[in-house]
């Protein structure tokens, strides 16, 4: 399958200290990743990066989109190409609608589209349109319109930072349906997570510990050392590459 | 198109100008030239130097259902129109205007307005206050307002100044509360070139359990300034109070924001918060990474503030 993004030799460093180092990392066109790890692992500090994110463009190292080096380009250039993200924490826009916001996302506009894609979250267009994103929604809820406003835009590369941060248990299906709509509809799925239930949606996946790939493969093989392993982890951050061989 | 019609476009009152249910009055620089009364209400007008003397007075325990129209406007180039209200809503009268300030072609406009409003015990007083200018940038508007609030009386005013140069805008709103009477009041104001922006608004809740709540949102962009002194003072027994203050700048603007709250009851709690910045960069760059370039995700940011 085709490579939609590959990373080479990437390595991001605040104040000396390296956050993302040297990860080779490499997306293919139309599958679902996991980026795993214990926090702190530089799970979201990869998400930033590869969105370019205020702060997170100084890094060595490559990040290529359909062969495309994204080095150069900001936030809005690389969602012109079909890159976009979805925030562990929401932002919240005093004054915004919902609509005003869905509409300014949506790929085509129209409110057809829109309503479609609420739906897929499991939210009523018209109870919801004219409510405005701020502090009034949940996180959950806020979480959830975002999500929406992904799959309106009908990108082709979508990175979810903790797609289940503040989702309640009956909301769940909601976000995993979702994931699934853009899996369906040809888009790239990158879920960056630290939960077992999120991983389970994946089809590969990449451990990290301290910026640094541990190990990669299919999600079965993946989830072994993550739950027996880092979920317990008492090393703080510190990869044991040595241990790997007893959960394989 | 007539003088009467632009305004009557402009503010929203084609409508309305012939449903004898709704109490309207439209002044033109300093004339009179539209009116109609309802039950319960009492307009009298009359002339003062450049401008027009109201007095308003809603009857005791009457409950004005639909919204009185007001439109003040001037459809010259060049003019000043003072305008003086005193309206008095007497006790349990209920009543919600809808205002307009009309300067479509003004080049040196000054817009005076100098209001008294008392709210007798139990009234209700909504007042929306939409401003329509040129693009000119030659309005000056400087509104003077004094509220008294009796027991258990209600104020709340919005005002705003989205579409047009804002010019010059100096206001200076204060009220002053009885027993368990409540004040809110609004501004937003959207500032472009070099228009200049001053709002002071002050609230005194020496009643018990009074509460008030301040808020201002105000963009400035290009050249534009604002100023912006929110005041609220507890004294009552239990009164609260919140000031609300956010400021977005871009470009060269210039912003400022004093919050002061004083507090004179150890029972009462007033709480402020105040921002002035560029965007949130979250925001900001949420809405880029769903393909907004920086000046969409901006002016829809600031769309969403003055809404």
């Amino acid at each position: 399958m085709e490579t939609l993004l590959k990373t080479e030799n990437l390595t991001l460093s605040f104040n000396g200290k390296k956050i993302l180092d040297n990860l080779n990392l490499t997306f293919k066109r139309s599958e679902i990743h996991a980026v795993v790890g214990p926090n702190g692992a530089g799970k979201s500090t990869f998400a930033s990066t590869v969105m370019g994110l205020d702060g997170y463009r100084k890094f060595e190292g490559g990040i290529f989109y359909k062969g495309l080096s994204l080095k150069e380009l900001g936030v809005y250039e690389r969602a012109k190409l079909g890159i976009t993200m979805g925030w562990q924490e929401p932002a919240r826009f005093e004054g915004l609608k919902i609509r005003q916001f869905m509409k300014a996302s949506s790929k085509d506009k129209k409110e057809d589209s829109i309503i479609e894609a609420l739906s897929i979250l499991g939210i009523d267009y018209r109870e919801y349109a004219d409510r405005i994103i701020d502090k009034s929604l949940s996180g959950g809820e806020r979480k959830k319109f975002e999500l929406a406003s992904i799959v309106a835009m009908q990108p082709e590369l979508v990175i979810l930072d903790e797609p289940d941060s503040g989702i309640d248990v009956a909301s769940l299906d909601n976000i995993f349906g979702a994931i699934r709509h853009l899996h369906d509809n040809g888009a790239t799925v990158i879920l960056i997570t630290h939960s077992l239930e999120v991983l389970k949606n994946a089809q590969y996946a990449y451990l990290l510990c301290s910026g640094t790939l541990l190990d990669e493969g299919r999600v079965s093989k993946i989830r072994k050392y993550f739950e027996g392993k880092c979920l317990t982890c008492a090393h703080k951050n510190i990869p044991l590459f040595s241990e790997l061989e007893r959960y394989v | 198109m007539l003088r009467e019609e632009i305004l009557y476009e402009a503010a929203d009152l084609k409508d309305v100008i012939h449903d004898p249910s709704v109490a309207r009055l439209v002044i033109n620089k300093d004339k009179v030239i539209s009116s109609n009364l309802v039950e319960g209400i009492e307009i009298n007008t009359e002339s003062i130097k450049d401008g027009v003397r109201v007095r308003l007075v809603v009857k005791e325990g009457k409950i004005i259902i639909k919204p009185v129209h007001l439109c003040f406007g001037v459809t010259a180039e060049n003019a000043v129109q003072n305008i003086e209200i005193d309206a008095e809503i007497e006790k349990g009268a209920s009543i919600s205007l809808l205002a307009h300030c009309v300067f479509p072609v003004a080049k040196d406009v000054l817009h005076k307005m100098d209001a008294k409003i008392r709210l007798r015990e139990k009234a209700r007083y909504s007042y929306f206050e939409r401003h329509i200018h040129s693009d000119s940038g030659g309005v000056k508007v400087i509104p003077r307002t004094r509220v008294i609030l009796e027991k258990e009386a209600k104020f709340k005013t919005e005002f705003e100044l989205v579409k047009g140069r804002v010019g010059l805008i100096d206001m200076d709103i204060e009220s002053e509360c009885g027993s368990d009477s409540i004040i809110e009041m609004t501004a937003r104001i959207n500032g472009t070139e070099d228009d200049r922006i001053i709002i002071r608004e002050t609230g005194y809740l020496n009643g018990s359990n009074s509460k008030g709540v301040l808020t201002s949102r105000v963009a400035v962009r290009n050249n534009a300034s604002a100023e912006i002194f929110n005041k609220l003072i507890a004294a009552g027994d239990h009164s609260r109070g919140h000031v609300d203050c956010k400021e977005i700048i871009k470009d060269n603007g210039k912003a400022s924001a004093v919050p002061i709250v004083e507090v004179r009851n150890a029972t009462a709690h007033i709480t402020h918060e105040a921002s002035i910045g560029s965007v949130d960069k979250k925001q900001l760059e949420t809405l880029m990474s769903r393909g907004l370039d920086e000046d969409e995700a901006t002016e829809l940011i600031i769309q969403g503030l003055l809404n």
